[in-house]
């Protein structure tokens, strides 16, 4: 059996239906009736303008963040620890807004001060965790990790310390921000922004011409391949490691902006939301391709966005979208190494 | 025990390792098994004793036929095997590496097998203390170790695969006094090895091999030339050199010395003139990679220093990317796993070692420029070609296209190793065109024949000692095959070649 | 604080400590054996409500247990299996396994959020509960803190003195030789994986029948144990005894953290709960940071006798890993 564009999507088609399969069976197991599941998802997403729109909200953190760590996989890196990265995004956004919102300057030039400090503030993090591998040796995955839980700690106290709500703090965030800080939506009470849509976009536009066509982009994919025979052609690895968690931090940070400016208003506990672990799944899915994560993230956005109405309409849990992305990402995994496995076979016995 | 190895053949892809060999190996002897890297020694060994299994031949011992597909399996008809690299486990105590894998109880009898290590050990005098860290060990004292664990697990035939490698003269001596009492007490002992001077004391019999075949065989008293002869093949008349006019210092080495694994090696001096070429000769595993390593920048040496160009410039201790600015290019021998990337294009090489300006790809100069260098060097693929699909030749040529314009030093690493003749001619004129413009190679080759036919001087590598550089005029494929076994080291010195 | 009241805080922290045992002993052994399993923090959460699920239908502490260890065994073979015999890499699959599984468990555990389930109640061992000081502190526990306490030894005993357990030692770290040893690593290492993931199953159950009975789904406070878990396994230097040492003392700072609050207003209890976090890094930076590149090459410059003290120091500091974790293991 050869290797042919046709049995690899053959495998991919395979993998989805499984996923599919499986989540049935969870359904079943559950008491649950998984048509009426399906189509509650697919309602809860595309049902109406109104979940539509907050389909394209939940996109747009997420194609960022899944830019970013394109880069990160390039270079054969695990960035774990890019959920810590988005909130610091957040944290630095924040900031910018209190610093410089009362100070006279005009609101436009407030928020994008508040996106240039979300960039730091990702890359800032990300780098650490970059220095701690380059020159601590620590694992990325870990050292992420435990600066994931560093940054919550430290996004917590600021919401319940120094930049807590006047009078009592409380779990909702800091005091939100005055509507002329709040990044233009579509409709006053919609969360879709339309300049965040375009940034995202340009994102992940940005990381395709980057890996495909500069130098630099070659160069990180020479390293991710092989870091060895990178260095003897004479690319300084760890300079374009470090290079790449900056980058990747950066378009976190932006990601945590976005939250802040467009879509809560305010810095609150749960500022990343799980987007920095669902990118890594959707850069998995997509095999590090960037030509698909525009429309995989979208697919994914629409499970997260689509199964809000679940618990109210049919009395299961939202997490049904984590299923379905997570045996998803599963079983592609597992069926590019049966067909490596399969295709080895076919090899030796010709 | 009688062992009988008959119609042995095994293939690895499209190296033909092991070709129909049959050998005949009584019991109370040592058999040495003698051959150049590559020739397929280690191969037939690991299927004896049940690492590999093989495609077609049959083992026998004492005249029945038995079924090796298992390194357990060959434990079991008591045949152990030590491997060049030991396989052992160095953060464990000996004793516990000692009853790893015996089939016993739950719980195993520590002071039983302390009593049954030690007693063991006093019969051959070996120094060991079972509650000592492997890691802590010398590579003689390891080999001790794993002799008194196959021993204690009921061998009775004992590969073992050269042993004499890194460990030091004392614990040499040990090893062949404990060889010959072994052979003494009925084992049947096989000893690979490419040291001749070994073979030639300790064996009973030798056999050879050459490029996967048995070629021969020879008793004592042995006569060097002869196994020379078996091992490297006889000499080629030597097309006529041009002799080099050497020019400036490219590379000064001063009184280096490196720490490998294994082996040390100590105050190297050697000065490379512009447009000359240096063999590095020696098996595999005698310290030329390393010190080809340190050329490049690649491994820190731990005395002495390397020096650049006519200024002297002291690169001692800089990254090899500060060699490379500095013009000095380093060929790998693992050419898809230390020199290429798999997956890219050869265009995509090409882009990367040029280092055009810019900040995207300039698609038509990219391509340009692969077609050029396709062409130039003669690479059999197209500038979108995977360097994974390419022939070991065409990666080989693909290595050479990569390497920038102006060049003082080229440091190769086998660069022929597996290639048909016409690819190797052809890689060589390029590198010959090279010396011609100025410069400096210095390549490692276990390929007599070429060391003699381009270099202009020899360093030869043994266990880690290096003669001063001798000229090749003076050097014969007897000699230069007998000084990489070991032999005829004595009147180096008189005769070290001056730059 | 009476002297009452702290040894029974104490008493509350080894409780506490006792899932964070089973995980991290289960997880010693998989890695000893060259697996990581990093569905760690979900295989704990989907072993929790799957435990609690089979418990509270059954009416049995003992089956909820074994469904606990039998979930952290399936996951585990999971992990397993893309490693070992499709060659894919563990920490991709593990890191999926970890999100899917936790997503699994809020799901499926929904319809028994709240609910009120059999629970492990307290044993005291007559006689011994009533010795000054250790008594309160070790012997008027439930069942599975003793467990626990014995697992530490087992365990240990088990890797360190069986044949078995020399056996799995050589596997992970060098499985050539375990090979020609007689040794058939891809089974062994399947056996152990799924065994280690058996044990760290186990820790699940212990929080939702015992520790933390119930389940409460996202605020069931049990997110992010199971990453805890894979730190405190290489802070333990892949040990029982140290490992356990590392999850006494996570119990023990979170505790401390949650004493502390009242003395500081301004700091939310968050903030303190994650304090080891920071160790966990520290830690792991000092343990890795011999084999850096520009410390060997500066190691390298060096006169010998400075050089081979700081080695020396270094590999006391350095915590090696199992050679072989992490690695496929293949012939040719």
């Amino acid at each position: 059996m050869r290797d042919t564009p046709a049995r690899r999507v053959l495998f991919q088609i395979g993998a989805v239906v499984l996923a599919l399969l499986v989540t049935t069976v969870v359904l079943i197991a559950a008491k649950a009736p998984p048509l009426a599941a399906f189509v509650n998802i697919v309602q809860g997403a595309f049902g109406s303008w109104d979940v539509t729109s907050n389909v394209l909200v939940a996109w747009v953190p997420l194609l960022l963040v899944t830019s970013g760590l394109l880069l990160t996989f390039t270079v054969g890196l695990w960035n774990i620890g890019i959920e810590g990265q988005i909130i610091l995004g957040g944290i630095f956004a924040t900031w910018a807004l209190r610093v410089y919102g009362s100070s006279g300057m005009s609101p436009t030039l407030v928020l994008i001060l508040a996106f240039v400090a979300g960039m730091a503030g990702g890359s800032l993090w990300a780098m650490l965790a970059g220095a701690l591998k380059t020159f601590g040796g620590v694992n990325e995955i870990f050292g992420g990790l435990g600066l994931n839980f560093v940054a919550t700690a430290l996004n917590i106290w600021l919401i319940f310390g120094p930049w807590k709500r006047p009078g009592v703090a409380s779990m909702s965030g800091t005091l939100p921000f005055d509507q002329r800080l709040w990044m233009p939506t579509v409709t006053p009470q919609s969360m879709l922004s339309v300049p965040t849509v375009i940034i995202a976009v340009a994102a992940i536009v940005i990381v395709y011409l980057m890996i495909q066509g500069t130098y630099f982009g070659l160069r990180l994919k020479a390293v991710g391949k092989n870091a060895k025979a990178a260095y003897i052609l004479g690319i300084p690895t760890w300079q374009h490691m470090m290079a790449s968690f900056a980058l990747c931090g950066l378009f976190a940070g932006v990601a945590g902006a976005v939250q802040v400016t467009a879509v809560y208003h305010r810095l609150i506990p749960s500022i990343s939301s799980g987007y920095g672990y669902l990118g890594l799944m959707v850069a998995m899915l997509i095999n590090y391709k960037a030509a698909f994560a525009a429309p995989v993230a979208l697919f994914f956005a629409a499970l997260n966005v689509g199964s809000i109405q679940l618990p109210i309409v049919l009395r299961l849990d939202s997490s049904l979208a984590g299923v379905l992305q997570g045996t998803l990402v599963l079983f592609v995994l597992l069926g590019q190494g049966l067909r490596q496995r399969v295709l080895k076979k076919s090899q030796v016995a010709s | 025990m009688l062992v009988e190895l008959r119609d042995i053949n095994k293939t690895f892809g499209k190296v033909r390792a092991n070709a129909a060999i049959s050998l005949k190996i009584p019991p109370a002897s040592i058999q040495g098994i003698l051959g150049e890297n590559g020739a397929g020694k280690s191969t037939l060994m690991k299927i004896l004793s049940g690492f590999y299994t093989p495609d077609s031949g049959e083992i026998l011992l004492d005249g029945k036929a038995v079924q090796i597909h298992s390194p357990a399996d060959a434990i079991r008809h008591g045949i152990g095997m030590l491997h060049q690299d030991p396989l052992d486990f160095p953060p464990m105590r000996l004793l516990d590496d000692f009853i790893l894998g015996r089939e016993g109880g739950l719980f195993p009898n520590h002071r039983k097998a302390a009593r049954e290590f030690r007693e063991l050990a006093g019969q051959f005098g070996f120094a060991l203390d079972p509650e000592a860290y492997v890691d802590s060990l010398t590579v003689g004292e390891r080999q001790q170790l794993e002799i008194l664990r196959l021993l204690w697990l009921g061998a009775r035939i004992l590969i073992f695969d050269e042993p004499t490698t890194g460990i030091s003269l004392p614990q040499k001596e040990k090893l062949f006094a404990t060889l010959k009492k072994l052979a003494a007490e009925g084992m049947t002992v096989l000893f690979v090895s490419h040291k001749l001077e070994d073979v030639e004391f300790l064996c009973t019999e030798a056999a050879v091999l050459r490029q996967g075949e048995l070629v021969g065989g020879a008793e004592p008293p042995f006569d060097t030339q002869r196994l020379v002869e078996m091992m490297f093949g006889k000499e080629v008349p030597l097309a006529p050199k041009k002799t080099a006019r050497p020019g400036g210092k490219v590379l000064s080495v001063k009184s280096v010395s490196i720490e490998g694994v294994r082996l040390q090696i100590r105050g190297v001096d050697l000065n490379v003139r512009a447009g000359e070429v240096i063999g590095l000769a020696g098996m595999e595993g005698s310290g030329q990679s390393l010190f080809l390593g340190a050329c490049a920048g690649l491994t820190q040496p731990v005395g002495g220093s390397f020096c650049l160009d006519e200024d002297e410039r002291d690169m001692t201790g800089r990254s090899h990317l500060d060699f490379k600015k500095r013009g000095v290019a380093y060929l790998p021998a693992a050419r898809l796993e230390q020199g290429l990337v798999p997956g890219l294009t050869l265009t995509e090489h090409f882009v990367l070692s040029e280092g055009l300006g810019g900040f995207f790809i300039d698609r038509k100069k990219a391509e340009a420029l692969a077609r050029e260098r396709i062409s130039l060097f003669n690479i059999k693929g197209t500038p979108e070609s995977v360097v994974e699909a390419l022939s070991g030749g065409n990666q080989q040529r693909a290595l050479l296209a990569l390497m920038r314009r102006q060049l003082s030093l080229i440091l190769v690493e086998h660069p022929t190793r597996g290639l048909d003749i016409e690819s190797t001619i052809y890689i060589w004129s390029k590198l010959k065109e090279r010396c011609d413009q100025g410069t400096a190679i210095v390549f490692i080759s276990s390929d007599l024949d070429e060391i003699l036919q381009y270099s202009d001087r020899v360093l030869v590598f043994f266990a880690g000692q290096v003669s001063p550089p001798l000229r090749a005029e003076s050097l014969s494929v007897e000699r230069l095959g007998a000084l990489i076994g070991g032999k005829l080291w004595e009147n180096l010195p008189k005769e070290a070649a001056n730059a | 604080m009476t002297e009452n009241e702290v040894l029974r805080s104490l008493a509350g922290v080894l409780a506490a400590a006792g899932p964070v045992i089973f995980g991290v002993t289960g997880e010693t052994i998989s890695e000893r054996a060259g697996i990581i399993n990093l569905s760690m923090n979900g295989t704990i959460l989907l072993s929790a409500m799957g435990g609690f699920a089979v418990s509270l239908s059954t009416h049995s502490l003992v089956l909820g247990f074994l469904a606990g260890a039998g979930i952290g065994a399936l996951v585990a073979t999971v992990v397993a299996f893309s490693s070992i015999t499709l060659k894919q890499s563990q920490v991709a699959v593990g890191f999926v396994l970890a999100l899917l599984c936790r997503d699994l468990s809020y799901f499926l555990g929904n319809p028994i959020m709240g609910q009120m389930g059999p629970r492990v109640s307290l044993l005291p061992i007559p006689g011994l509960e009533r010795l000054p000081l250790l008594g309160p502190l070790l012997f008027t526990q439930d069942p599975m803190t003793y467990l626990s306490f014995i697992l530490i030894f087992l365990a240990w005993f088990f890797i360190f003195r069986t044949r078995p357990g020399l056996m799995l030692r050589g596997i992970g770290e060098k499985p050539a030789a375990a090979y020609v040893r007689g040794a058939n690593v891809g089974r062994l290492r399947y056996f152990y994986a799924a065994l280690g993931g058996a044990v760290a199953g186990l820790a699940g159950p212990i929080y939702s029948l015992s520790v933390k009975a119930g389940w409460k789904g996202t605020i069931s406070g049990l997110d992010g144990i199971g990453w805890i878990v894979l730190a405190i396994t290489i802070f333990g230097g892949w040990s029982p005894f140290r490992a356990a040492l590392g999850a006494y003392l996570f119990a023990f700072l979170q505790w401390f953290g949650l004493v502390l609050q009242p003395s500081l207003p301004g700091v939310p209890s968050q903030v303190l709960q994650v304090a080891p976090f920071p160790l966990m890094i520290l830690t792991l930076l000092l343990v890795n940071i011999g084999q850096a590149d520009w410390v060997e090459r500066t190691l390298a410059r060096m006169p010998e006798s400075v050089r081979r003290d700081l080695s020396k120091v270094l590999r006391a500091m350095n915590v090696t890993p199992p050679a072989a974790l992490g690695t496929p293991f293949e012939k040719d």
